[in-house]
């Protein structure tokens, strides 16, 4: 017989026997049980402070991302509960695994409105995979166990844990058994070769063929098989925003990002392809633009482990429900080789359009104030082409995408879905410590950093070495960007008066500078990448800088946008 | 859009909360639930919904996507009338002595195949099973009499499939386990 221990106990033994080696946390009334046995812990459970919750599950966000493996959160009840909701909710929509366990009140009190009492698991029932109250200790390694099969097995997702003050407190035999099976849920569904075949008949019969990578290429680990049909097909690849870096930026196939602000070639194209081969991705409205108006000339082939995904939003032709790698591996032996020269060689042309008019003013500007383009093609560039890419939302998020440079898989943590402002930060901290081999560079924008710049304590406190680049432009940049084209420049609410940020980084021990000019953008960015340690490069950037290509939104695809006064002539 | 009445079946495993899960899917979709009921279905701890609600069939196959993909649902299934055989029951609570100057009451109760379940002094109730239309005549019939109170349950409702998938579906994953697949 084992011996009895507490159920917050047996709760740090469970996170130990699911392989837990990190928790972003902040204590509070309702969960100090689990954080005064966590101090005999700290020598197996390694506990990161965050300095605000929201700021733990972003981190968990930026640690699941870059490493595969679930994050994990730990907050007490009430207000932390509250406060992790955004996090929550952009993992279920960015299918991130995070297992979040948040203390609760005693059961005798629940429903009371006790202090610091809130409905955990009615709150987030909707924004998880699953949520579920832990009112006894029996129950804490079979739901510990069920949480991480759930969160990262199938399509990936945020698990609440909501453990009451007594389960925690009161005795239990420990028994963990890994859960690797639930009766009402399939995560993996088999391969149908009914469907593989018929499939891979469609691919060989096009003549235009374009396979989309989305995410869950990268989360199935399906990068190689991905590129393999596409070079035995000679099919060109284009991604979503959380596609990128699941094929390399310069491989010969590899086409560009989709979307608002993706590259032409890919969004033209979309509507000029006799075949779309969409494979891990969810036809987001930033990705199809109006529906009505989306590849109506194209065979739709879906391949999801989420068959909820298929026909939301557009109507497919035919559909592989199955995990990616499984998916196209099974695919590649019936792929015929083929030469599709003249069609992959026809995305050339919007290439060269967007050169011209896009990418070259935007990256290689001569004269005028700094540009966003330009300092994340110089700072990934002088990191070898070889970093992780963290991003805020808005124009920093758009630009450090289109012109970060990917060279290996799992190098964007961005927050899609969601696109929740102040995600950057304590992600970027996150992703350094789940890859403290990688060069973290974390591009933010003035108003997003200010969402969540109390991490930077967390980053003081643990030496994250987070490459930040502020591209201050005193401006909330993207709303900006739609007052100025489309609400007649009248910008409501988007000057910033900002602080001084070097000073703020330097109060919490982190070295940081100003660069203003073009002349010494070069030498800053040496010093930020060479220093041991964080550090924050403020750059000033000019105020009326976009983002462009655009695709406004509710437009077709094709509808491009190449600035703010000229429109892409369609043939 | 092809509006009309859909019934949804939802089986699941006996966890708590899962009432909630089901009924924010169609308020989020902006569809309302006409009725619901809940009870044990024919396997043993297998828990049965019976959601009807007014909507397209394109809203309504995602709606059931979404409902199977929680992760304590079994399977949920989408029918319209005709697939299935269905029932509802009606209560009328009304006044005794206004039933009693009614001359043709044998009549009414023949006709709608009604039931008086008691009868005090003060008042009757009155039972009904059948389609909602069926239900709503009686009401109408019954209204001069003056209702006092008036109650129908959500649908109930089977297939008139042959092939029982919820069945198969748990024999399969019995076999999956039992082979290691999962």
């Amino acid at each position: 017989m084992n011996e009895k221990i507490t159920g917050a106990e047996a709760l740090l033994k469970s996170l130990l026997a699911e392989g837990v080696e990190l928790i972003f946390g902040y204590p509070g009334g309702a969960i100090i049980p689990v954080y005064d046995k966590l101090y005999d812990y700290t020598d197996r459970l390694k506990h990161i402070l965050v300095r605000h919750e929201q700021g733990a599950t972003h981190a968990a966000q930026g640690y699941a991302r870059v490493t595969g493996r679930t994050g994990v959160v730990m907050v007490t009840s009430g207000p932390a509960a509250t406060n992790v909701i955004t996090g929550v909710s952009d993992a279920m929509l960015d299918s991130t695994p995070m297992v979040v366990i948040i203390g609760q009140v005693a059961s005798s009190t629940l429903g009371t409105d006790a202090f610091q009492e809130t409905d955990v698991v009615g709150i987030t029932q909707p924004i998880t995979k699953w949520a579920y109250q832990i009112r006894r200790p029996e129950d804490v390694a079979w739901a510990v166990a069920r949480a991480f099969y759930i969160a990262n097995n199938g399509r990936p997702g945020p698990v609440v844990l909501d453990f009451t003050k007594d389960a925690q407190t009161a005795m239990v035999e420990w028994n963990h058994s890994k859960c690797t099976y639930i009766r009402s849920y399939i995560p993996c569904p088999k391969i149908n070769m009914a469907d593989i075949e018929r499939v891979a008949a469609m691919i060989n019969a096009a003549q235009r063929p374009m396979i989309i990578s989305g995410h869950g290429v990268m989360i199935a680990g399906a990068e190689k098989e991905m590129a393999a049909v596409a070079e035995k097909g000679d099919i060109p690849v284009v991604s979503t925003l959380l596609g990128l870096s699941t094929m390399p930026s310069d491989h010969r196939l590899y086409k560009g990002m989709l979307g608002m602000h993706g590259n032409i070639g890919p969004n033209v194209n979309t509507n000029r392809c006799d075949l779309l081969v969409a494979v891990g991705m969810r036809f987001d409205d930033r990705v199809t633009g109006d529906v009505d108006h989306y590849a109506r000339q194209a065979k739709i082939v879906h391949i999801d482990i989420d068959s909820a995904e298929f026909d939301k939003n557009i109507k497919t032709d035919a559909t592989i429900h199955a995990d990616a790698r499984d998916a196209l591996e099974a695919l590649l032996p019936l792929i015929n080789h083929a030469d599709r020269t003249r069609w992959v060689e026809s995305f050339d042309r919007y290439a060269k359009i967007e050169r011209e008019k896009v990418i070259d003013p935007e990256v290689f500007p001569t004269e005028g104030s700094l540009r966003m383009g330009e300092v994340v093609h110089k700072v990934s560039k002088a990191a070898g082409y070889k970093g992780v890419l963290v991003t805020d939302v808005g124009l920093n998020q758009m630009l450090s995408a289109r012109y970060f440079h990917y060279a290996e898989p799992r190098s964007i943590i961005t927050s899609g879905g969601l696109g929740t402002m102040g995600f950057g930060l304590p992600a970027s901290i996150g992703a350094k410590m789940g890859a403290p081999e990688r060069t973290v560079c974390f591009f933010t924008g003035d108003g997003g950093l200010q969402m969540t710049i109390q991490e930077l304590g967390t980053i003081m406190e643990y030496g994250t070495a987070v490459k930040i680049i502020l591209l201050n432009n005193n401006f909330l940049g993207n709303v900006r960007q739609w007052q100025a084209l489309f609400f007649g420049g009248r910008f409501s609410q988007t000057p910033m008066v900002n602080p001084d940020f070097v000073a703020i980084a330097n109060a919490y021990g982190i070295a940081a500078e100003n660069v203003a000019d073009r002349e010494s953008l070069d030498g800053a960015i040496e010093r930020m990448l060479s220093h041991d340690g964080a550090y924050l490069l403020n750059v000033n950037i000019d105020p009326e800088d976009m983002v462009f290509p655009m695709t406004p939104a509710g437009a077709p695809v094709d509808h491009v946008m190449l600035n703010a006064t000229e429109r892409l002539e369609l043939d | 859009m092809d509006q009309q009445l859909y019934t949804v079946t939802v089986f699941s495993e006996n966890q708590v909360g899962l009432l909630n899960q089901i009924s924010i899917i169609y308020t989020r979709r902006g569809v309302n639930i006409e009725s619901l009921t809940v009870s044990p279905s024919s396997i043993e701890g297998v828990h049965k919904f019976t959601i009807t609600s007014w909507s397209d069939r394109t809203l309504m196959e995602k709606i059931v996507k979404q409902i199977e993909k929680r992760i304590d649902v079994l399977k949920a299934f989408l029918y319209t009338d005709d697939e299935i055989v269905y029932q509802e029951v009606a209560l009328y609570k009304v006044p005794t002595l206004k039933l009693l100057d009614e001359e043709h009451l044998e009549d009414i109760i023949r006709h709608h195949s009604a039931r008086i379940l008691e009868i005090t002094r003060e008042y009757t109730v009155l039972e009904k099973t059948g389609h909602n239309d069926e239900t709503e005549a009686l009401f109408e019939e019954l209204k001069r009499y003056g209702i006092t109170q008036f109650v129908r349950s959500g649908r109930v409702a089977v297939t008139k499939s042959t092939v029982e998938y919820v069945t198969l579906f748990l024999e399969e994953q019995a076999r999956r386990r039992a082979e290691g697949l999962i």
